[in-house]
């Protein structure tokens, strides 16, 4: 994966991984898969919990947890408060959010950090 | 030197409305020693309950007679047992329903029934409390209906050592549905966390079926899945030490690899080093995967820690009724169409009806809806106007629909396509209740000798 990281070229998740939706409660669980080992160090760096967190503002209501599974490998988040009211609790078409992993597709990663 | 004795684990279904042919290919190509369906939400034990209350004999799949008849003569030719949750609420009559299917068929099937799931006595009585509201079961105000605490594979195994050959249970953890053949054909103990931890990682990955082979996976850019119409379910080859291999029958379409296996093994996985299960605390943080061939996979480095000492209770409570409107605006101004139109059912709602302003919820399908308000699309070609309401009573659900619909004569310009509907809502709730105080049971159906003893 061609990620010219020296210049600062934006980027989205789209062109490095997959990322697969699942519920608990409220929480909204996104485990993103990175294509290649390359994929995952960009990944590693710049998707960090704040930059998910805000990417999911203002519905994310507590602290975002973010956790690496290395053998993969993936990196794991978790959203509280993200599917208001859960399966059963709010009269939304898509309780479950299953439709959201493709709204994480869409962030752009920004310059690295200098 | 014998090859190593292995086990084959078929995954039949992955959820209560799954479809069936690839369930009978599965059967009929892979010849699985187990065939497993899955076939149990939290809401769906809940909302057979509810059914149960009305009708004593319902509360159980209303499939399981159907997906019976597609795949036991070809699980009796093969010597498959099938092994399935599809109990719900009423595992007894389940019992007995797969009991008559199998007679229709022509075989003489021992049916194993595994209940004690259901807890309702014991939490009126414990009142826990409960996670979502962080007060005692007693202080909720909605009606509880149904209490069902996750059995673990102990039980699965106890009723497959009956010499069963169909197995019916209600609320078991899901990859215990698994768990329990390997305890039992390779004789693995509650204090074996490693092994539990290995069949738990084969359970988590089986129990969405056509998950780990390419369904919700595929996308026709990113990720292609080979004929997904045809998607096939996988199996896995389990060894004593808990090496396990994934397959899915030649021929059928999907895709099974690396990729598919890693998203499902992360698939509603809070913690990876922390899976909760009732056997055991099974950690996934060491798994890696590896293609072995076309459409195989093989897992290793799962381990686990010790079970936990209480078992997870999912509360069902009577949660009002739902009622639904939808209309579609299209071309120029459809999202000031549509907004116009939320409004006037949103006011009518409130001042003709007496809904509560804030259980109404309006959604623009096709403006952002799925997406919450994160990305709102400002010039859509057409949007689908939803407006949905949770009340207390069927006939305030009804008002949702029919404010809708009469905006065909009464609203905005060019609205079309309305659909409305009204369904009873079960809302689940979660506790925790003594492992100790929750005691599985396995009645059997049927006179025919049992086919196996102890391992």
């Amino acid at each position: 994966m061609a990620v010219d990281e020296g210049s600062g070229a934006m980027t989205t998740v789209d062109e490095l991984a997959d990322v697969r939706a699942g519920d608990k409660g409220d929480t909204l669980m996104l485990a993103v898969l990175p294509r290649d080992d390359a994929a995952f160090g960009v990944l590693d760096r710049r998707l960090t919990a704040d930059v998910v967190a805000a990417h999911f503002a203002p519905l994310v209501t507590g602290d975002v947890g973010r956790r690496v599974v290395p053998g993969l490998p993936a990196l794991v988040f978790r959203l509280p408060g993200v599917l208001g009211g859960g399966v059963t609790g709010s009269t939304v078409l898509d309780g479950h959010g299953k439709t959201l992993s493709y709204h994480l597709l869409t962030l752009e990663l920004g310059r690295p950090p200098a | 030197m014998t090859a190593a004795r292995t086990v084959r684990l078929g995954a039949g279904a992955g959820f209560a409305g799954d479809r069936i042919d690839p369930a009978v290919e599965l059967a009929r190509e892979a010849r699985p020693d187990y065939l497993v369906f899955e076939c149990l939400g939290e809401r769906t034990v809940a909302a057979g309950h509810a059914r149960r209350l009305t009708d004593p004999d319902a509360g159980f799949d209303p499939l399981l007679a159907a997906r019976l008849r597609a795949v036991l003569p070809h699980c009796h030719a093969a010597g498959t047992t099938v092994v399935t949750n599809s109990g719900a609420a009423n595992p007894e009559a389940a019992g007995d329903c797969a009991s008559r299917v199998a007679g229709e068929s022509g075989i003489d099937a021992r049916v194993a029934v595994v209940t004690g799931d259901d807890v309702l006595d014991l939490v009126r009585t414990l009142d826990p409390v409960v996670w979502e509201t962080g007060t005692p079961l007693s202080e909720v105000g909605e009606e509880l209906i149904s209490a069902n605490a996750y059995l673990g594979a102990e039980a699965v195994a106890d009723a497959v050592a009956s010499g069963a050959d169909v197995v019916v249970t209600g609320r078991v953890a899901d990859p215990a549905l698994y768990l329990g053949p390997l305890r039992y054909e390779f004789g693995w103990g509650a204090g074996d966390h490693e092994l539990l931890g290995k069949g738990t990682l084969v359970g988590h990955l089986l129990e969405c079926a056509g998950q780990l082979t390419g369904g919700y996976f595929a996308d026709p850019i990113t990720k292609p899945v080979p004929n997904p119409a045809r998607l096939g379910f996988p199996f896995a080859d389990v060894g004593a030490d808990g090496a396990a291999v994934f397959g899915k029958p030649d021929g059928s379409g999907g895709r099974l690899d690396r990729r598919t296996c890693g998203e499902q093994l992360l698939y509603e996985v809070d913690d990876p080093a922390a899976y909760v299960t009732p056997d055991v605390v099974a950690d996934f943080s060491g798994v890696t995967f590896a293609d072995t061939g076309p459409d195989r996979v093989t897992a290793r480095g799962a381990t686990g820690g010790p079970r936990p000492d209480g078992l997870k209770v999912t509360l069902g409570f009577r949660g009002g009724w739902l009622g639904e409107g939808q209309l579609t605006y299209a071309g120029p101004r459809c999202l000031d169409r549509a907004r116009l139109a939320a409004d006037i059912v949103c006011e009518r709602l409130v001042a003709v009806h007496s809904l509560p302003e804030d259980a109404v919820e309006v959604e623009y399908i096709g403006a952002g809806a799925a997406l919450r308000g994160l990305a709102p699309a400002a010039d859509p070609a057409e949007v689908r106007l939803r407006v949905s309401a949770r009340v207390p009573s069927a006939a305030a659900a009804d008002a949702v629909g029919w404010e809708v619909e009469s905006l065909y004569t009464n609203g905005p310009a060019g609205g079309g396509g309305a659909r409305s509907s009204v369904t009873e809502v079960v809302a689940v709730r979660s506790c925790v209740v003594p492992r100790a105080q929750v005691r599985p049971r396995v009645t059997v159906i049927g006179s025919r000798p049992a086919r196996r003893g102890a391992p």
